[in-house]
């Protein structure tokens, strides 16, 4: 039915002199959860900057909602309506909690052929994560590694965005947060957003995604459903686990 | 006890000037990371678009209309050079950027002068606050009551803007991480702009502001930035309430050594009032060894982007190299056989050999040492300075009056660079700059040992060398030892050592070196060979004065070594002879030179960003395919 709401293809990516990825070509649908998959300097982080237009050299190209935004800035990017959530969170320490999520904000965007999409604010943000409503004023060099994770995915959020990159959100959390963040990402799934993750851990990625690409030394070993990885202990092997 | 209090209300008149630049400076490099070294600049041209305004049109609406006008004026100015000029440098590193804002220092004072001339401007009194009220048994202008009111409620207007705005809020997240902000959908470049275009508002203000205090002129951009440094490395880099604070420090020390005097103790007369300028950068020196980051300051987080190019490995020099040194330099020796034909080009040749031990001793701390001194100068006039007083008072003949000009540099060095040595980036160029000053205004106001600002005259080489030929060739031949001592010394352990911690000054320390003290060392011993420059230079010319060791001349250091290329050895070299023949041959020609000297560092920075060798090198080389 529709074409697909971010495809890449043959996607480069250099940091100074060193080529980092090699000819990535992916795609993500409507609605879809997508994991990107591998182990650490598999080069997932690097895909996502690189979509946002975040590294330094990349060539290919990356077509969001049908707009090419490979020569796009990064807040242009952002604009159209693509969030990126990093993994190494990155929330403005010195603000508070309504500040930083003050500082994502960005309007709702119009989408003609889209379901209709709730304008994202504080309450509605606090509702998903009860941990952040609880201290609206704390500044984040005060809040745990949890909490900050939280923030980031909420600071995103009030941008309103279509479609969210989402690295490693499970990384470093307590087994109970993972949990919580795992069901965050199925709600906003059945809000209609579209999600691409990057993530190390199969469990996790078994309980939110539909598909998986498989990364190692920045090249796409393997693709296929979550259903398919699950069951093939050899991929798993080779790509995956230490 | 009135007269320290009544100076300590001028004081607070004088810190809101101070602050309001201090507070744009700070605000702008909180945001962009840029040390704009043109703040005084605005500064000034808010206190002359200021005087313009009024003498048009007239009365309390040309004043205090004018003032706002002004300040909107410089505001819009800054806007434009954001725009125009400084959008191209946000990837070079922060070194060129603080040079390329000298560079349009240097232009928009010949602007100025063109426009307004080179006579202070003096403004009208105030309209409405022109009289004067009778406080502790003196009379105080109303209008210094009015600027002790203006500084605080600004603070407070930017504060109120900081934390309740959502301009302010995202000034605040860009200062921390602006790369995020981007993605979060914030369009940095506007960002930029308007923060560019507030911290300019302010400097412009803080001008406008002196109208019926102080005359317009062309000396107050240096004066201001000078001081405005001073007062964000005190207060902290990005902090507005450090500006603030550091801002009424500074006019309070100032304001007390006016208050105390000339005081006797003994046989000792020491006149306070002449070390207003002395005060405020030992005040500086103070607080940065106990807080490194100023008052209010915090470390700052490493800027996220990959445009600082990564440091080339020096390489021993190969035979083609060899081979062209040698030729050089039976060339150079065979200079004094065309003094016949050509007389000047002896006093030329001397000039740019002068430049060259000069430059080699800059670039030897600046490029394998890692250390941006913007404040060589201070070497080059201990040198001097020792070498002028071993003949003035002690009459040693040259010999050992050459011998003292190292020594005294080296002394100076040493004591400085302890200082020096404790910080990096920024924080460091601003206090060897400041030490610079301080060095120049003991030059200046310490007259009857110094002269003053006449400085010490008529100190020539005796015979033999006391002939043009003689002179040239001694310098020759101490600038030849001086270039070999220096470039064997990096590729001694002792250059590794001093490399590894540039490089990377944990991994180094890891490994058992000491890195301060090798860069104390390398700091000594780069101030050692300048304050030979020194040294030559004063026997080259005869005489020595504050105008020659002042801040043009470290500007003068620096742009040698960045036109040579900072990352290569023969740079310094190359950069000083290119300069220096420039400055001798076309600079001298035109009443203008500084926008001819201003347009050479914004070319290089926009350009060459190598420099001239590194250019060469990148020609010479065949281009590294990014894609293996």
């Amino acid at each position: 039915m529709h074409r697909p709401i971010l495809a890449v293809s043959a996607l480069n990516a250099w940091y100074g002199g060193a080529r980092i990825l090699y000819d990535l070509d992916f795609h993500i649908g409507h609605g879809e959860v997508v994991a990107l998959m591998g182990r650490n300097g598999a080069g997932k982080s690097t895909t996502m900057e690189a979509v946002m237009g975040m590294v330094s050299r990349r060539s290919g190209s990356v077509v969001f909602r049908d707009r090419d935004v490979s020569k796009l800035a990064p807040f242009q990017i952002a604009r159209l309506g693509l969030g990126f959530v990093p993994g190494d969170r990155r929330i403005f320490t010195e603000l508070t909690v309504l500040e930083n999520l003050d500082a994502g904000r960005q309007p709702v965007r119009r989408v003609a052929d889209g379901p209709a999409l709730r304008e994202w604010t504080p309450e509605r943000l606090f509702r998903l994560f009860p941990n952040l409503g609880a201290m609206p004023d704390r500044r984040g060099d005060l809040m745990s590694g949890g909490e900050q994770q939280m923030l980031t995915v909420a600071r995103t959020l009030m941008g309103n965005p279509l479609a969210l990159l989402l690295d490693e959100p499970s990384e470093g959390l307590a087994p109970v947060i993972v949990e919580q963040m795992a069901d965050t990402i199925l709600e906003l799934k059945g809000q209609g957003l579209s999600i691409l993750l990057s993530e190390q851990n199969l469990h996790f990625a078994e309980l939110v995604s539909d598909r998986v690409y498989v990364l190692e030394k920045g090249q796409i070993r393997w693709t296929g459903s979550i259903a398919e990885l699950a069951a093939d202990r050899d991929v798993q092997r080779t790509y995956l686990t230490l | 006890m009135d007269a320290f209090l009544f100076q300590a209300l001028n004081g607070f008149a004088s810190a809101s000037g101070l602050f309001f630049v201090g507070a744009g400076l700070s605000l702008i490099f909180g945001v962009s990371r840029i040390v704009n070294s043109a703040h005084g600049s605005l500064y000034m041209l808010g206190l002359y678009f200021a005087w313009t305004i009024s003498q048009y049109m007239g009365g309390a609406l040309g004043f205090w209309g004018g003032i706002v006008l002004a300040a909107m004026a410089v505001a819009g100015l800054g806007a434009l050079i954001e725009v125009s000029l400084l959008r191209r440098i946000y990837h070079v590193p922060q070194l060129f950027q603080l040079l390329a804002t000298f560079g349009l220092m240097l232009v928009i004072n010949d602007v100025a002068l063109g426009l307004w001339g080179a006579e202070d401007l003096l403004g009208p009194r105030a309209p409405g606050l022109s009289g004067f009220v009778t406080i502790f048994g003196r009379r105080l202008p109303q209008y210094d009551l009015f600027l002790i009111v203006v500084g605080p409620l600004v603070l407070v207007a930017l504060h109120l803007l900081l934390a309740r705005s959502r301009f302010g809020r995202l000034i605040r997240a860009a200062t921390q991480d602006r790369e995020m902000l981007g993605a979060l959908g914030v369009n940095q470049a506007l960002l930029f702009t308007a923060v560019f275009a507030l911290g300019s508002f302010l400097a412009g203000l803080g001008g406008a502001l002196q109208l019926a205090r102080e005359p317009a002129s062309l000396s107050l951009d240096l004066a201001v930035i000078s001081e405005a440094f001073v007062v964000v490395v005190i207060g902290g880099m990005g902090s507005i309430t450090g500006a603030f604070v550091a801002a009424v420090l500074i006019a309070q020390i100032k304001a007390l050594c006016i208050a105390i005097g000339v005081v006797s103790i003994g046989e000792l007369t020491i006149n306070f009032s002449q070390l207003t300028l002395v005060a405020e950068f030992v005040v500086m020196a103070a607080v940065l060894v106990v807080r490194p980051y100023g008052l209010f300051g915090r470390p700052q987080g490493a800027v996220r982007s990959a445009g600082d190019a990564a440091d080339m490995p020096l390489r021993p020099a190969g035979r083609p190299l060899l081979v062209a040194a040698t030729a050089l330099a039976l060339a150079l020796l065979s200079l004094p056989l065309l003094e016949a034909r050509f007389p000047y080009a002896l006093i030329v040749g001397t000039d740019v050999l002068i430049a060259v031990v000069f430059a080699t001793s800059l670039h030897f701390i600046m490029g394998p040492g890692g250390m941006h001194s913007f404040g060589h100068a201070a070497y080059f006039g201990l040198g001097a300075y020792g070498a002028a007083l071993a003949v003035k008072w002690l009459a040693l003949p040259l010999g050992a009056a050459l011998l003292c000009a190292p020594l005294a540099a080296l002394a100076g060095a040493l004591l400085f660079g302890w200082f020096a040595v404790r910080l990096s980036g920024i924080y460091l160029a601003m206090l060897t700059l400041a030490f610079a000053q301080i060095v120049w205004s003991i030059a200046f106001q310490w007259e009857e040992v110094t002269g003053g600002s006449n400085g010490l005259l008529g100190i020539w080489p005796p015979s033999p060398f006391d002939n043009r030929a003689a002179y040239y060739l001694l310098t020759l031949a101490v600038a030849v030892v001086a270039v070999i001592v220096l470039r064997r010394l990096l590729f001694a352990p002792f250059g590794y050592a001093l490399r590894a911690g540039r490089d990377s000054p944990l991994r180094a320390g890891a490994i058992g070196i000491d890195v301060r003290r090798m860069q104390w060392l390398g700091f000594a011993l780069s101030g050692l060979v300048c304050g030979l420059a020194g040294g030559l230079f004063v026997f080259a010319k005869g005489s020595i004065s504050p105008e020659a060791i002042g801040v043009g001349r470290s500007i003068d250091g620096i742009v040698m070594v960045l036109l040579g290329g900072i990352q290569s050895l023969i740079g310094p070299i190359v950069g000083a002879g290119v300069y220096s023949l420039l400055q001798d041959m076309v600079m001298r020609q035109t009443d203008y030179w500084r926008a001819l000297l201003g347009g050479v560092i914004l070319l290089i920075v926009l350009l060459f960003p190598g420099g001239i060798a590194g250019a060469l090198a990148r020609w010479t080389q065949t281009p590294a395919g990014a894609s293996r």
